[in-house]
């Protein structure tokens, strides 16, 4: 989608603001905010792809305007109304008017470091690629009004093929709890001068993740 | 639209909300407020930026885990332990006095926990995102780094599973330094492409 985090690119967002390296936080609800996304995927209503969907499909003025952590909030809001297990008048009054469905899902402190340490692979068994490592291709002009991984920046532009990662879970149609429908993944090198024209950096290649049916033979 | 009556006015309006719903997921049964208590404790204490510096180090020491690292991250990575979420395909890049390497992620926040942690805020801010994959050399100014005119520069946009680590350039004057003296001369922002690891005298 056309949404409010494709960002690469784009102009007006201001200098960079380092910090030390111990700042994680910045307000202890962050952190609860971070323990419940990831506590409650337990529950299995979505997946990584949904959840990243969630986010950027809050309205463009509440994403720009909300810290990292309260999209967070946000959209792992959205998407428990979504599944049924709480209502807006619920996640605002902070009183629970009926049992959770799934408890018998809730994650356990104890299996915290098994889950955390599996993580989730998105490899799967899928067709062989149709593209070599060298090959010249271009990316398809798509601008899907739903979850797609192909920024706009890079849409419709020629690169070449620098790495093969075999078959990924396709997050266009993941996302969409429409099937996994693995698709082979690659890396593409795009010349700066390609995506932004002949003022770009001319030391700069940028690199992409793309999926099969992102691409066409150049 | 939020109803501020039923909050709790000591506190603020991003504590009440986040409170509110935790408060009727436990409810629900659907959390468990240890669980995110472990949750927690594990990215601000267990796992963090320390684990990619022994990784650099190790490369910096062992040609022949360099050399495993460029083939297959992903293992020579796992060998150390470092191995989890948002860490499930690893790809090592490699900086040199020709090759700068930068990552980002315009579309999210994707960042190799096992071996960083969790991604610092300006990571995640639009003006990191729009800006990194465009213009790098400005924001690495901004990190007080200015590299070289003639550097190449490759910025890796992490729009799937894949996760980078850079492995930056070893400072000179380090020839027979221990592992756990070279680590600590790796920063966080040099395994993101945002800094350089620092010189012996500079630490």
């Amino acid at each position: 989608m056309n949404g409010p985090h494709d960002l690469g690119g784009r102009h007006g967002f201001g200098p960079v603001v380092p910090e030390p390296e111990g700042t994680l936080f910045h307000a202890d609800w962050e952190k609860r905010v971070l323990g419940m996304t990831l506590a409650a995927a337990a529950l299995g209503y979505w997946n990584i792809d949904a959840s990243r969907h969630a986010r950027e499909s809050l309205p463009p003025a509440i994403y720009y305007n909300a810290s990292y952590y309260e999209i967070w909030l946000r959209a792992l809001i959205n998407i428990l109304i979504d599944a049924g297990e709480v209502t807006e008048a619920e996640a605002s009054t902070g009183v629970s008017t009926a049992p959770g469905k799934r408890a018998d899902r809730k994650m356990p402190a104890s299996a915290v470091p098994g889950v955390l340490a599996k993580g989730g692979p998105a490899d799967r068994p899928g067709a062989a690629p149709q593209f070599a490592v060298g090959d010249q291709v271009r990316t398809r002009n798509i601008q899907p009004a739903g979850h797609t991984r192909l920024p706009a920046y890079a849409r419709g532009r020629a690169g070449i093929i620098v790495a093969i990662h075999g078959a990924h879970v396709f997050p266009d149609s993941n996302a969409h709890f429409a099937g996994e429908a693995p698709e082979p993944l690659y890396t593409v090198a795009f010349a700066a001068t390609e995506l932004y024209g002949a003022d770009a950096d001319p030391t700069l290649t940028v690199h992409i993740e793309a999926w099969e049916p992102y691409l066409d033979r150049a | 639209m939020h109803d501020h009556a039923h909050h709790d006015n000591e506190l603020d309006e991003m504590t009440a909300r986040v409170r509110a719903l935790e408060t009727i997921l436990v409810e629900k049964g659907l959390i468990d407020p240890a669980a995110v208590d472990a949750i927690i404790d594990t990215y601000e204490h267990k796992v963090g930026p320390r684990n990619g510096t022994a990784v650099v180090a190790r490369a910096w020491a062992d040609p022949a885990f360099a050399d495993w690292l460029r083939a297959d991250a992903n293992a020579a990575i796992a060998d150390m332990g470092f191995v989890g979420r948002q860490g499930e395909h690893m790809v090592a890049l490699f900086n040199s006095p020709d090759l700068h390497n930068m990552v980002v992620c315009t579309l999210c926040s994707c960042y190799p926990w096992p071996v960083l942690g969790l991604p610092p805020t300006w990571y995640k801010a639009p003006a990191y995102r729009s800006r990194a994959v465009r213009e790098p050399r400005k924001v690495l100014e901004e990190f007080g780094v200015t590299l070289p005119d003639d550097q190449q520069i490759k910025v890796w946009d992490s729009t799937a599973e894949v996760r980078y680590l850079v492995i930056p350039a070893r400072p000179a004057n380090t020839d027979g330094m221990k592992e756990a003296d070279l680590a600590s001369l790796v920063t966080r922002d040099s395994m993101i492409g945002c800094g350089l690891a620092k010189t012996p005298g500079a630490v």
